[in-house]
């Protein structure tokens, strides 16, 4: 198994999936079962490799950078194919590769008009590529391609598949997305020509850091924060989420979710902090402060929401927002939250859009208030939506409640170096958000799930409980989102040790 | 400076017939292409095409045979081969290939002059070949020239139509006009100096009159904004490019462009680079507002040709700003500058021609230029579409394509020279091009289609386009193919 430790397993992880896409090329695309075959094993070998990977992974150098290779790839500007995991990026990788091959099954189950299996399967196999990529690249410039490659298929998943905005939807996530990625490529550049010698390598430069003076941190920082933010999304910056969640097909609105907003957040903690770490420091009270903002304003804007993905949209900024805050404080508790808050918000938010994009299956509609009864009608959905929207609101014992405790505990006594005043006033912040979070959580159970059915639906016509496929697609995430929940040590014994590497360089006590 | 002088006497009396072997194999071609076309027969006047391409693969061979001899520098030293000059000549020939599979089936369905055509095509290529090598005044001038003349004339081929006979007029009409002004600033520095070789014009330029090498070098610059559409000079690109036979607009977009910018290279880094001082803010306007102005006016237009001239007098824009990063002495960060302008312009040919391609093809049967009549494209012919959007999101530099690493390397380039305002201005841009990109994109894809029947894609133009297609997608997965070769080409 050498080969396979040495990043051949970590590359294949990453790039069946994009081999996958080549193969469907040749298929001829009125071959349904045959595209959709090919789609679910390259994306299952890919789990099945990620799985491998696991048992391979040391756990207890979790603090260390693992299954590691470092090959030649630009050597004109000592750009490296340096690519290997930690603690921190192994659960997303894992979560990543996971969700992915759960979307491929969901696919047998549904795919929007206009059809096209072959198109589609082929996008989400690229995506996946993109995506596994950013959580494995130790090197600048190769982070920067895999967070860039999946903007333009995510663009034709929205564009071609979505809903009746999805044109609108499709260009504003683009031009947003790389109107801030082409500010943290310059970022990226501005790092390396300051390092000596020059390099991207994350490791590199996490250990040469702090470099350059403060200024220069502050500005690189603030280069890496716009294309960061605008990802996560943070507010202000989040209103090409809304619109892309809503108008994605499902499939597009889960990865979206579930993976693509962490590459956001992960990228705060793989790079900004550790190579910034004075600017980081400077940086923080104003991430807690949008964070705490986002939070409330997420909660806020759920209560207004009358379509209910659009409602799961803003609750992802809400959650993101907890994820922000813990990271925001620089400390232990905060970081390993915001860590486990990205996984069961992935695990959680994903779940919620499969289950709303099966509810238009079923009801043609998404308007809550055309909604109700499911509990009667199809007892088994019900359940699972409750199940799902009461994990999303943090209840102890269900995977969303240990992100925003931590981060909150975070906030208590944030790093040294951080106003301890300001942050107790944003958990309070924070702490009031949990309320409003649980407030339009359960609301939104009661008008879909809990009372009558509808006139219009009461024959029941196309109206069924959950399928095989779908529970298929679904499983893993109701019992990881219960697994997590019950015992959080599955993740945070993970995280820890590299975070606590992380803390160690921010000059934190932890 | 002995040295050089040792080397040109010793060189000066023999040619050295190996070095100039590419244009000979090329002119050759070009004159049996004009005396055949006497003897073919009407229905027999497109073998005139295979043989032009007969010709180019020749001219590849012999570009192949001087690959690792050495520097060789011939004719008085106005003619030297040497990495730069042999990567821009295969880009030539490349392009070169890639617009006679555009122009096949225009011209003999058209039946526009194809035998005149080729041979114009043929001698146009010859300048670019030229100019790669070229190394003293005369020289590029000659090159300059022999690029645009028998532009102006592929320009009016279509003699029925108002608009290219319009587009031919203005072409000849900028054109002559800015060849005036290129060679009065060619006549003051010779005047300064007394030298003809860049390498002289250089060593004797410091003690030469200040305010005099300056204007030169502005008439030049000037000159040359012109032959490569910048702004203010850009005027006449759009309209002569809408109403050019559409493979010549390609061929100006691409071969013609890329040989201005090829001089303009030569002669900043050869004979200016020591006053950079005088220049560099020069270029730092021209880019910025090319980039700027470029990209605004793209935003509204409605016809295909129109948009990608637009667009490429913005592309022009992210050269000129490598151009603008020069300064004396700073030898690491202009090595960077030079090889980014390398490495954009070679990228840029084979984006741009793939994109008229693609745009050529839809319009060939009954389709239309209008970006209208695109919707739905992706419905009719899934392979045509999905090609010409590659061939965007490359123009628009975003991965998957090699579009991606031309702006990168730019970006780097201009980070490594500390001219960050240059590279935010740049950044907006780029976001501000994504959007028009992505509007024929949006049309193609997102869009019903109106029609039902497929768009018929010949042969010829299907390999060229995947071709340059997957040269497109292998460079962006390694980089290397191009950053090893702007490297070779470092003067």
């Amino acid at each position: 198994m050498e080969w396979f430790d040495n990043g051949w397993g970590l590359s294949l992880a990453t790039f069946l999936p994009a081999l996958g896409a080549i193969v469907l090329l040749f298929v001829p695309p009125d071959n349904d079962r045959l595209i959709k075959m090919i789609g679910t094993v390259f994306a299952g070998l890919a789990l099945l490799v990620g799985l491998v990977l696991l048992t391979q992974f040391d756990f207890s150098r979790a603090g260390d950078i693992q299954l590691e290779a470092n090959a030649e790839w630009i050597s004109q500007i000592n750009s490296r194919y340096h690519i290997g995991v930690d603690g921190m990026s192994l659960p997303l990788l894992v979560l990543s590769v996971l969700v992915s091959f759960l979307c491929t099954i969901y696919m047998w189950f549904h795919i929007p008009a206009p059809g096209k299996p072959k198109a589609f399967m082929a996008l989400v196999l690229l995506l996946e590529t993109g995506m596994n990529g950013s959580f494995i690249a130790l090197d600048l410039l190769l982070f920067f391609i895999f967070f860039e490659i999946v903007l333009v298929p995510m663009y034709f998943l929205i564009g071609i598949w979505g809903g009746p905005r999805r044109e609108y939807a499709a260009v504003k996530f683009f031009l947003y997305t790389l109107f801030g990625s082409i500010f943290m490529l310059l970022g990226f550049l501005a790092i390396y020509f300051k390092s000596e010698p020059h390099t991207f390598d994350m490791i590199a430069l996490r250990d040469a850091a702090p470099f350059g003076s403060e200024l220069f941190q502050n500005v690189a920082f603030l280069g890496l924060f716009l294309g960061f933010a605008i990802k996560v999304p943070m507010w202000p910056f989040h209103t090409w989420l809304p619109d892309a969640h809503t108008e994605a097909p499902t499939v597009g609105s889960v990865l979206l979710a579930a993976i693509m907003l962490k590459m956001g957040t992960y990228g705060f903690i793989r790079i900004a902090l550790p190579i910034l770490p004075d600017a980081a420091i400077n940086y923080a009270p104003i991430i807690g402060v949008l964070a705490v903002i986002a939070i409330i304003y997420g909660a806020l804007c759920c209560f207004a929401q009358t379509d209910l993905k659009r409602l799961i949209a803003f609750s992802s900024v809400g959650h993101m927002g907890f994820v922000m805050l813990g990271i925001a404080t620089l400390t232990d508790e905060g970081i390993n939250g915001a860590i486990f808050g990205m996984v069961a918000h992935g695990l959680i938010t994903g779940m919620l859009f499969f289950l709303a994009g099966s509810m238009h299956e079923r009801y043609h509609t998404r308007e809550i208030a055309d909604l109700g009864g499911m509990l009667q009608q199809i007892p088994r959905f019900g359940t699972l939506f409750t199940y799902a929207a009461i994990a999303s609101l943090g209840l102890p014992g269900l995977a969303g409640f240990w992100g925003e405790m931590l981060a909150l505990l975070g906030s208590y006594q944030p790093h040294p170096g951080l106003s301890e005043p300001l942050f107790r006033v944003l958990m309070v912040g924070g702490g009031v958000g949990t309320v409003l979070t649980a407030g339009y959580l359960l609301w939104t159970v009661q008008r879909v799930a809990q009372g009558r059915v509808p006139e219009k639906f009461a024959d029941g016509r196309g109206i069924h409980d959950v399928v095989r496929l779908e529970w298929m697609a679904w499983a893993p995430l109701l019992v990881l989102i219960l697994a997590a929940g019950v015992y959080p040590k599955l993740l945070l014994g993970v995280t820890d040790d590299a975070v606590q590497t992380l803390v160690g360089l921010l000059g934190g006590g932890g | 400076m002995m040295e050089l002088a040792q080397q040109v006497g010793a060189t000066a009396a023999a040619v050295d017939w190996h070095a100039i072997a590419p244009e000979l194999v090329l002119a050759a071609t070009a004159c049996i292409v004009l005396v055949a076309d006497l003897f073919l027969p009407d229905d027999a006047k497109w073998l005139a095409m295979p043989l032009s391409a007969a010709g180019i693969i020749g001219t590849l061979a012999a570009i192949v045979s001087l690959i690792g001899a050495g520097n060789r520098l011939t004719l008085a030293g106005a003619f030297e081969v040497d990495g730069f000059a042999l990567l821009f000549k295969g880009v030539f020939c490349v392009l070169g290939l890639l617009i006679l599979a555009i122009s096949f089936h225009y011209f003999r369905v058209g039946r526009y002059y194809q035998g005149e055509y080729y041979f114009l095509m043929l001698c146009s290529l010859l300048g670019g070949v030229v100019m790669s090598s070229a190394r003293d005044l005369v020289t590029i001038f000659i090159a300059i020239e022999l690029i645009s003349i028998p532009g102006f004339i592929m320009a009016g081929l279509r003699k029925g139509d108002a608009k290219s006979n319009e587009a031919a007029l203005k072409f000849f009409l900028f054109g002559v006009l800015s060849s005036a002004v290129m060679l009065y600033g060619m006549s003051l520095a010779y005047g300064a100096t007394g030298e003809l070789l860049l390498e002289g014009i250089r060593a004797k330029l410091t003690a030469a009159d200040e305010p005099l090498i300056v204007l030169s070098v502005f008439f030049i610059v000037v000159g040359f904004a012109f032959k490569i559409s910048a702004v203010p000079f850009h005027f006449w690109a759009p309209d002569t490019y809408e109403g050019s036979p559409s493979p010549v607009a390609a061929f100006l977009s691409t071969i013609s462009k890329i040989g201005g910018f090829v001089g303009l290279i030569v002669l900043m880094f050869r004979a200016f680079p020591d006053v950079a001082d005088t220049w560099r803010p020069i270029f730092a306007l021209l880019a910025i507002l090319t980039m700027t102005v470029g990209n605004m006016i793209a935003l509204r237009q409605t016809h295909i040709i129109r948009l990608l001239a637009y667009s490429g007098i913005a592309q022009s824009g992210y050269v000129l700003v490598a151009l603008a990063l020069i300064e004396p002495g700073a030898t690491a960060s202009n090595e960077q500058a030079f090889q980014s302008a390398v490495i954009y312009l070679a990228i840029y040919g084979i984006m741009d021609a793939g994109a008229f391609a693609a745009a050529v093809a839809f319009a060939r049967r009954g389709g239309s230029y209008f970006i209208e009549d695109y919707s739905g494209l992706w419905q009719r012919s899934p392979v045509l579409a999905t090609l010409l959007a590659g061939f965007l999101i490359s123009l628009a530099g975003t991965p998957p394509m090699a579009g991606f690493w031309a702006k990168v390397f730019v970006f780097l380039a201009a980070i490594e020279a500390q001219s960050y305002l240059l590279a935010i201005v740049m950044g907006l841009n780029a976001v501000v091009a994504a959007w028009y990109y992505l509007a024929v994109v949006k049309k193609m894809f997102f869009e019903k289609a109106e029609l039902a029947e497929p768009v018929e894609v010949p042969a010829v133009l299907r390999v060229a386009m995947g071709l340059a297609a997957a040269a497109l997608v292998a460079v962006f997965v390694y980089p290397r193919l191009v950053t090893e070769l702007a490297e070779r080409s470092l003067f």
